[in-house]
């Protein structure tokens, strides 16, 4: 496995919350997962990747048999970097223990956007010197095409670690896509994933990740954000398979003027899942916006849906949606938007609503000569239809590629 | 051809319509006036297919077919098309979606494009169905609907309230359009019933019957400007005074 040098005041922190639970989600008892895994080959060319990965890779829109579409491509196989390249200059994908070891200023970026010990998993992760991505748009650069990213979680009963920094420098735009996935349609496994986002004076960057996994698995992403002034952090997040119980509660500040910050989920779940995932914004500078928008349908399973918009300085503006949909079954869906206001002048505002699909909106286009499916099947894809402000359009297939895969399913 | 006889029609355990008969030949406009309340819309609705008003006696027969055990969309998809007074919001379903299913397979962009010129929508096209739409955007948003749907018969739910003077006469021409009234009456393959309450509809389209409709029952029919006259002068006080008459045989 490849290692992460360290500092050893991290280490000590990451100790003491080695057991610390989570603020939210059910406690997970890693030691009942395996904390390592045979070491994967490197492979210069990703399109010669066993088939049936590629496909489970594909399903979270990560295309490796015709990369001219992407800038970058990076794929983490269990806890081993197996691929990293780049088509062009501008931006720079590599694992982070190599960027440590090439970039000396890059400690600074390590854990400042997350917290070592903010939990058990962020503590596992700093304690197995996990690797992971790192990603650098250069000053000024602007990417055509988006990077690619995609952690694998072959082995069985695995908990996978990876340690991600994301750096946008100043006047860049990255888009990156990030397909999270497992080998086995069936096996268990855990994982952690740290991701620090450095959006510098000016930047941009659209993140949309799409998450695959399997209803035996499960997931703790820990993800925060820094915007500098002008700054533009856009999330899309998709979560349209079952997984067993998904936690994530990714952290944005707005540090710079006019900074903003969009997040959009959209989250399926079936019986057996329970999704925790939630978004947050601190506004902490003048100007500052933030819009939070989620879509969740359950057809079973229990999903808590977060959301928090704190305004603490001057003039900032936030929204926060949240909207549910119980589609059939004995689901739950728990919207739990809160906004904190710190001064005058501010404008927080939120909405919510959770219900199942109102029968008269079926009776309406049934009039129009659907059948209740087709009706039914038209209002859901209505319902997942998030148009997303300032989405660069190949992401926007990205999605709608992966929401249309699913409603079959679905329906 | 339409044919409604003895109809009744209940909502939970209440019958609302008592004993309506009608008959309305192709290419035929007929116009339904009544009070508010008086069961002009559940009259709709039934024929419409709509679940929640149940037939509890009489048939209905379109197109030499009984339809009273068709479901909504089959009569739909058997060319019974409905304007609604207020649709519902769908949100995310965009309107050009919602003129998509009414084209069915004849569907395509042009088309859809066409028919929000007609209708002076144009940029509602990417909205979400009915969201934030005004009384008239309405009004003719479920015209250029029915345009794509093509009925053969059209059942058209006042279709001129809350619209403004300057929007009526689109409304009077996009229903000239639907009911094919360019036609001769037999080349025509479209009938309309419309509900209207204040008959101003009347300034613009044609119709060959007028009914009025009181507690439920058809009271009278016959030319629809004598009765919208009729109606104008004495109010709808005068039918029901009629009905409570012609019930106690007075």
């Amino acid at each position: 496995m490849s290692e992460v040098k360290s500092s050893e005041s991290y280490r000590e922190k990451a100790k003491a919350a080695e057991a610390k639970p989570a603020a939210f989600g059910e406690d997970i008892d890693l030691s009942t997962y395996l904390t390592s895994a045979e070491e994967q080959p490197y492979q210069s060319e990703p399109a010669q990747l066993p088939v049936q990965a590629k496909e489970r890779m594909l399903e979270a829109g990560v295309v490796l048999d015709d990369p001219s579409q992407r800038a970058g491509t990076y794929i983490q196989m269990d806890n081993t970097p197996v691929h990293s390249s780049i088509r062009g200059e501008g931006v720079e994908v590599m694992p982070i223990s190599q960027a440590l070891e090439r970039h000396d200023w890059l400690s600074d970026y390590w854990w400042r956007a997350v917290a070592v010990d903010a939990d058990k998993y962020t503590a596992n992760i700093e304690l197995s010197r996990s690797d992971g991505y790192f990603i650098r748009a250069l000053p000024g650069h602007k990417t055509i095409y988006p990077v690619q990213a995609c952690l694998y979680l072959a082995k069985a009963q695995l908990a996978q670690n990876a340690h991600n920094i994301i750096i946008a420098e100043e006047g860049s735009e990255l888009d990156i896509i990030t397909g999270c996935t497992t080998a086995s349609r069936e096996d268990p496994g855990l994982h952690m994933g740290v991701s620090e986002f450095y959006i510098k004076r000016g930047a941009r960057v659209t993140f949309t990740m799409i998450h695959s996994w399997n209803p035996a698995v499960s997931v703790r992403p820990r993800t925060g954000i820094i915007v500098e002034e002008d700054g533009l952090f856009l999330s899309n997040y998709v979560l349209m398979k079952p997984v067993q119980s998904l936690q994530m509660y990714p952290s944005a500040k707005c540090v710079g003027e006019n900074a903003t910050v969009r997040y959009n989920s959209i989250l399926v779940t079936g019986k057996g899942s329970s999704l925790d995932v939630g978004a947050k914004t601190i506004l902490a500078a003048k100007g500052a916006k933030t819009e939070i928008i989620s879509r969740a349908i359950t057809t079973g399973g229990n999903i808590i849906a977060r959301g928090y918009i704190e305004g603490d300085a001057p003039e900032v503006k936030g929204h926060l949606e949240c909207r549910g949909l119980i589609l059939h079954g004995e689901g739950t869906i728990h919207a739990v938007p809160e906004l904190k206001g710190n001064l005058a002048g501010i404008d927080l505002s939120h909405e919510a609503a959770v219900g199942k699909i109102a029968e008269e909106e079926v009776e309406y286009l049934m009039a129009r000569g659907l059948t209740r499916t087709e009706a039914t099947a038209t209002i859901v894809r209505g319902f997942l239809r998030v148009d997303i402000k300032g989405l660069p359009p190949m992401l926007g297939a990205e999605i709608e590629r992966s929401v249309e895969a699913s409603e079959k399913e679905l329906m | 051809m339409l044919k409604i006889k003895h109809l009744a029609v209940a909502v939970g355990d209440k019958e609302i319509l008592h004993d309506v008969n009608m008959t309305i030949g192709t290419g035929e406009t007929h116009v339904l006036f009544g009070p508010n309340g008086s069961g002009k819309t559940t009259l709709l609705a039934a024929l419409m297919g709509f679940p929640k008003y149940r037939i509890v006696n009489g048939s209905i027969t379109f197109r030499g077919k009984e339809i009273t055990g068709l479901s909504l969309d089959e009569r739909a998809r058997l060319g019974i098309g409905m304007s609604f007074q207020r649709p519902p919001v769908v949100r995310g379903v965009k309107t050009s979606d919602m003129v998509a299913a009414c084209l069915k397979e004849r569907g395509d962009t042009e088309t859809i494009a066409g028919l929000a010129k007609r209708t002076n929508l144009e940029e509602f096209l990417d909205r979400e169905i009915n969201y934030g739409f005004s009384g008239g955007e309405i009004k003719r948003s479920e015209m250029m609907q029915l345009l794509a749907q093509k009925p053969r018969l059209a059942l058209l739910d006042e279709p001129e309230s809350g619209v403004d003077l300057e929007n009526i006469a689109l409304i009077g021409e996009l229903i000239n359009d639907l009911l094919e009234k360019h036609c001769p009456i037999l080349d025509r393959k479209c009938m309309g019933l419309i509900i209207t309450h204040t008959g101003h509809i009347l300034d613009y389209v044609n119709a060959r019957t007028g009914y009025v409709m009181c507690d439920g029952r058809i009271n009278c029919h016959g030319d629809p400007h004598e009765i919208l006259q009729t109606i104008k002068e004495k109010g709808y006080g005068s039918c029901v005074e009629c009905l409570l008459r012609r019930r106690l045989n007075v």
